[in-house]
């Protein structure tokens, strides 16, 4: 298929990237191209300049911040996320839920850094990370600032990162004592695009149980009580949704499968989601109850010891 | 290099082992390099959205899609093509493994096919039926039903072709 004629150029550098962002009207960043280019494709967009971010290594690491963070470069693909001894201590849901996007060639390719810059409604990351409490690193001109996932997201296909500027990383709080996280998801094929998901996360913080030795929880620890449950729905509004009052039921409960479920009573009547050819607005209501006490109860059985 | 931006670029790649310099447009596909500039033509453009994988080549040893890349994108890469699995004519051991277990009809989703299960045997050479199916996700095909294609790679990775 031939292109819309585009100029190309490959900064050596994230400051000479944010020039040439900022320099150029139309110019986009250019990570994996595994939304861009066929949206270029289509002729959904026609960005005028493409900076290719291949060249900068800063973007490409895996590490842990001085806050103990587990920090992911922007261009960290979706195939290092599955394979990182990183993510797989820290904060192995990251790496679990990457292994089911799309397919093994778009793995190689796509990063993280594009899935939450596109905010395509039905990608797996941007709920999953709203429910980690992800924060979002973006350099512009003017030096860094730091989003936490609730600005980050402002719309389909809009985010915080303004003109001239990058998005550099993301991170999130490694798992402690306590934590666990879920994710549930029906698709259009296995491994296909989201019909609805939904992302849990829970940990002991202000929890009940938060001052409690481990030792003294005993055999049941995996249902003991949890402290902060964060639950959101991908699919179902622009931006990722989270399930405030079930998180409110949720809080400091013995998080029991009757329990989970009659904390999700309800969350689908709260929602306005789309209707398509893959399912009506009903049948998505239903699904994001069903998927929110899913992703809940696989983030209670997952809790840390 | 490229910190200005252009139309074209000079890029430099190893295609199937051939070192090829040429100056390339910032819009050209991958595959219409592979294809209409190099005249590598077993690298066939199926749906042109990412989605069928017919395009399929290996990018330093990777199976990507072809058709969800700009030629620019990959200058100082090594690429292997479907010509280059088996450059002596003699066919890979997975090739004949399509071959007995009927692993083809028409034939067109074939040259991706190979590239991913041939990319898949190079980093776990005795996958199980799982995994094949894993592996061969992003490829397409409207004529075998899959069944086949899975046996065959199986097989090739037993040895057994």
């Amino acid at each position: 298929m031939l292109l819309r004629e585009v100029d190309y150029a490959r900064p050596a550098t994230v400051d000479e990237a944010i020039a040439l962002l900022a320099e150029h009207d139309g110019a986009r960043p250019l990570a994996g191209g595994q939304t861009l280019v066929n949206v270029m494709k289509a002729r959904a967009a026609s960005p005028d300049v493409l900076v290719d971010l291949v060249e900068l290594e800063e973007l490409r690491s895996i590490g842990f911040g001085s806050d103990g963070r587990l920090e992911i470069g922007a261009m960290v693909t979706y195939a290092q996320l599955v394979s990182s001894s990183e993510v797989e201590v820290a904060r192995p849901i990251l790496g679990e839920v990457a292994a089911t996007i799309a397919d093994v060639q778009v793995r190689n390719r796509g990063t993280i850094g594009g899935n939450v810059c596109v905010n395509d409604p039905t990608n797996h990351l941007p709920p999953l990370l709203v429910a980690l409490d992800a924060h979002f690193t973006i350099r512009g001109a003017d030096g860094e600032r730091t989003v936490d996932a609730s600005d980050f997201f402002q719309g389909v296909y809009l985010t915080a990162v303004g003109v001239g500027e990058l998005l550099t990383k993301v991170s999130v709080p490694p798992a402690v004592s306590g934590t666990g996280d879920g994710f549930a998801a029906v698709t259009i094929g296995k491994h296909g695009t989201c019909i609805v998901d939904a992302a849990a996360s829970i940990s002991d913080e202000g929890g009940v149980g938060s001052t409690e030795p481990l030792e003294s929880r005993g055999a049941g620890f995996a249902d003991a009580r949890a402290g902060a449950v964060r639950v959101v729905l991908g699919c179902v509004a622009p931006t990722p949704v989270r399930a405030t009052t079930m998180e409110e039921g949720l809080a400091g409960a013995e998080l029991s499968e009757a329990v989970v479920r009659g904390a999700s009573e309800g969350l689908g009547a709260t929602l306005d989601p789309p209707s398509d050819v893959h399912g009506s607005a009903d049948y998505r209501r239903a699904l994001a109850e069903t998927l929110a006490v899913r992703a809940v109860l696989q983030a209670a059985s997952r809790r840390t010891a | 290099m490229g910190t200005q931006p252009a139309s074209s670029l000079a890029v430099s790649v190893a295609v199937n082992g051939e070192q090829i310099e040429e100056e390339v447009p910032a819009r050209r596909l991958l595959v219409h390099f592979l294809r209409d500039d190099l005249g590598l033509t077993g690298t066939h453009v199926g749906c042109d959205t990412g989605n069928c994988g017919a395009c399929t080549v290996h990018l330093n040893g990777e199976p990507v899609k072809s058709c969800m890349l700009l030629t620019v994108q990959v200058d100082g890469a090594a690429l292997t093509t479907i010509e280059g699995l088996a450059p002596d004519g003699e066919l890979t051991p997975l090739q004949r493994a399509f071959n007995e277990h009927h692993a083809l009809q028409c034939g067109y989703c074939t040259p991706g096919m190979l590239m991913s299960a041939s990319a898949l045997l190079e980093r776990n050479p005795h996958p199980s039926e799982d995994e094949v199916r894993v592996a061969l996700q992003g490829n397409i095909c409207r004529c075998t039903g899959y069944v086949n294609i899975v046996e065959a790679v199986v097989a090739a990775g037993r040895g057994s072709a």
